[in-house]
């Protein structure tokens, strides 16, 4: 390769150090949305890096919908520790408890949905003016429209049909009293660039990406975790397995994939073989043709 | 797969941004649904899907088009509304295509996925041949600065795949382009995207085309020269100072490389106080580097401490950018509400932003017969026009053909903050 050109992952990180050092220098108050997954943790590793030596100047929020994988949440606070970050936990659990939110009732209740009125809520009360979210075009088709920096209402609402242009790398951050942008830096990303970033930058990921044994169940084609507010029929019952994460997302909603892989080696090997999007076992696409879009638009991630 | 994805391949694969242009029944989708599934990106969930809908609309074979629905409000209206970003790799290069809608709002839609891109594929349906829309389709991706241009003649099948055909389209569309763009790459193939000829794999239908298929074109386009390596420019996008005791008095240019290879020890000028100073180091998280090149983003620091904020640039001493308060640029309007002449707009350009006013248009483009209508004088959306402009301060710019970046500037109304025109200066 010609010495004056960077490789596609070289190319992509600067990028994304670009639209990082574009959110600090357009916006007021910025916010990182951390979930723990693995895009997240690839965004606090790319925002290290855009501010060098220097700290990032956002802190991270997380919205928990109290059914986490544990190991995530200790991920999570190891890793603020270690960077000395401020972490804001927005719950989905005192939005029940308030009432702005009413819990899922049935087998396939669900608390993802919840989670946007939390995130809304908890931008509003932190008057967070942008928040860089780790979503790419490649994962599913309504993100495939997204904008880098993609415009939100004053009630957090996307509207797809009526976006701003986004030309070359001049991103408009311009926006009235109440409304808030969503940002996305690695929206050129895909799955397999994301993990082979990892790998060459030597990123730490939480124990659930890698094989390990867990109690869980079938349903509708897809591996849940077994927990105790996970209602089960009583059809299904839980088998001990060896299992990993491909995607991390609330228990309720993330689909375990049957594997042994415990390197990023044997994880990269594993997903370039895989047939099934990413998204292909996350429950919370299943329920319709447009269920992300739909989400999306009343101020989903 | 194995070999696509295997990590030592995949560290050192290069990156080919294209945007694909054609009117609405040239086979557009069809095109970009055969490159995804012929190099293997489709996914059996996302196949699963395809093939329940086409079912469900009662066709017989898998529509590939459908890979490239997004909205719901597209599937419903068999249309597309907006640029939608596709992505798939092959051993050599991943690709990123900037997918925009045939109708619809075209000029705006069309103009900001070549914003971004290296190459351009345009589709000619072989029992059109050659339409205003060709015309129209090549002049906004020369305009917009893509170098490589790749005119598929699709629907080959459906003239009996005649290399007479071919070779007539072929000379008419030279014709026009020595005419309007002398200088770009210009390559052509016939394909059937619906049958996948010349997509992926080498037709057995056309032994009389000699080139590669198109996916080869697209792996092997040289894309080498496609930044400006001569001229120096870096815009200051935001100041890192850590305040902390490790890093007590540092003060670092933060920005991404738009033109030139930078050096440690460089000679620079800052624009716009013209301040010269000398490049101590070039940062980054893993260690200081002893150049730079574009598009990486790096941090800059200096020899000679220097008031220097967000907006202003970095140039080499002996190579200055322009430098004016009024401009000519070529606008593409992107507003339902036109132009007006003598009001305020925001302009954004590289990290700066400022007020100007478009003082004079002096001519609109048919962008169909690609004559300057000098009488025109209103600007409505999708509109391509030559227009005058005055801006509060100096601009330091380059000319957009030599270099995209620094030569780019978009217009934002100062009342509904909306982007409302792509500039490229002339």
């Amino acid at each position: 390769m010609n010495s004056y050109r960077l490789t596609h992952l070289r190319e992509l990180e600067a990028e994304a150090i670009y639209v990082f050092r574009e959110v600090a220098a357009q916006f007021e108050r910025p916010v990182i949305l951390f979930s723990g997954g693995k895009d997240s943790i690839v965004l606090v590793h790319l925002a290290r890096k855009s501010f060098w030596p220097a700290a990032f100047p956002f802190p991270l929020l997380h919205i928990d919908t109290g059914h986490n994988f544990e190991e995530t949440l200790i991920f999570r606070d190891q890793l603020v520790q270690k960077l000395n970050a401020r972490l804001i936990v927005g719950s989905v659990q005192e939005s029940i408890d308030n009432g702005r939110v009413t819990e899922e009732q049935g087998y396939n209740a669900s608390r993802n949905v919840l989670q946007t009125v939390t995130l809304l809520d908890t931008l509003e009360l932190n008057k967070f003016d942008a928040a860089i979210g780790g979503g790419r075009r490649d994962e599913e088709k309504a993100r495939a429209k997204e904008r880098f920096f993609s415009h939100r209402d004053e009630f957090g609402q996307w509207d797809p049909k009526n976006q701003r242009p986004e030309l070359w790398y001049l991103f408009n951050g311009k926006k009235r009293m109440g409304e808030h942008f969503r940002v996305f830096p690695i929206s050129n990303w895909t799955e397999m660039d994301v993990w082979q970033y990892i790998l060459q930058e030597n990123i730490e990921l939480p124990s659930i990406y890698f094989t390990h044994e867990r109690e869980v169940f079938f349903r509708d084609g897809v591996w849940l975790a077994a927990a105790p507010f996970m209602k089960m029929k009583s059809s299904e019952k839980t088998e001990l397995k060896r299992v990993r994460c491909r995607t991390v997302g609330d228990i309720s909603c993330t689909g375990l994939t049957l594997s042994t892989a415990d390197t990023l080696e044997d994880i990269i090997r594993e997903i370039a073989a895989t047939r099934i999007t990413e998204r292909g076992g996350r429950y919370d696409d299943k329920r319709s043709e447009a269920a992300m879009e739909d989400r999306k638009k009343e101020g989903y991630f | 797969m194995e070999e696509v994805f295997s990590s030592k391949a995949y560290l050192n694969m290069e990156l080919l941004r294209f945007t694909t242009a054609g009117s609405v029944d040239d086979g557009k989708s069809t095109l970009i649904g055969r490159l995804l599934y012929d190099s293997k990106s489709i996914f059996e969930d996302q196949l699963d899907a395809v093939k329940r809908a086409s079912l469900q609309k009662g066709e017989q074979h898998i529509n590939l088009a459908l890979f490239t629905d997004g909205l719901r409000a597209e599937r419903e209206q068999g249309i597309t509304i907006d640029v939608a970003y596709r992505y798939f790799a092959t051993p050599h290069r991943k690709f990123i295509i900037a997918d925009t809608p045939g109708h619809i709002q075209y000029t705006r839609n069309m103009v900001t996925g070549a914003s971004t891109a290296n190459a351009a594929i345009i589709l000619i349906d072989a029992r059109n041949g050659v339409t205003e829309q060709t015309f129209r389709h090549s002049y906004l991706a020369y305009l917009l600065g893509i170098r490589h241009i790749i005119i598929c003649i699709n629907k080959m099948d459906l003239i009996m795949f005649s290399e007479d055909k071919f070779e007539q389209i072929k000379g008419k569309y030279n014709e026009f382009a020595r005419k309007v763009f002398p200088e770009e790459d210009l390559r052509f193939i016939p394909i059937s995207a619906l049958h996948g000829d010349n997509v992926v794999s080498q037709s057995k239908r056309m032994h009389w085309y000699p080139g590669g298929t198109l996916l080869h074109v697209l792996e092997t386009l040289p894309i080498q020269n496609d930044y400006d390596l001569i001229h120096k420019r870096f815009p200051v996008q935001y100041v890192i100072r850590p305040q902390s005791s490790e890093f007590h008095d540092y003060r670092g240019y933060a920005g991404q490389v738009a033109g030139g290879i930078f050096h440690k020890g460089d000679q620079v000028t800052i624009f716009p106080s013209r301040i010269k100073s000398t490049i101590a180091s070039i940062d980054t998280f893993t260690g200081p580097l002893e150049e730079a090149f574009p598009p990486l983003s790096v941090t800059l620091t200096l020899a000679d401490k220097i008031d220097i904020s967000r907006g202003d640039m970095i140039t080499s001493s002996d190579d200055f950018p322009m430098e004016s308060q009024d401009i000519g640029l070529m606008l593409c309007w992107m507003n339902p509400k036109p132009l007006a002449l003598n009001r305020k707009y925001v302009l954004r350009h590289t990290t700066r932003t400022l007020y100007c006013m478009v003082q004079e248009v002096e001519y609109v483009m048919n962008i169909n017969t690609l004559e300057k209508n000098c009488t025109q004088k209103t600007v409505i959306m999708n509109d391509i026009a030559s227009v005058q402009i005055r801006k509060t301060k100096p601009l330091f710019f380059d000319p957009y053909q030599r270099n995209r970046i620094t030569g780019s500037v978009i217009l934002i109304d100062e009342a509904t903050y909306e982007t409302v025109a792509a500039g490229m200066i002339r």
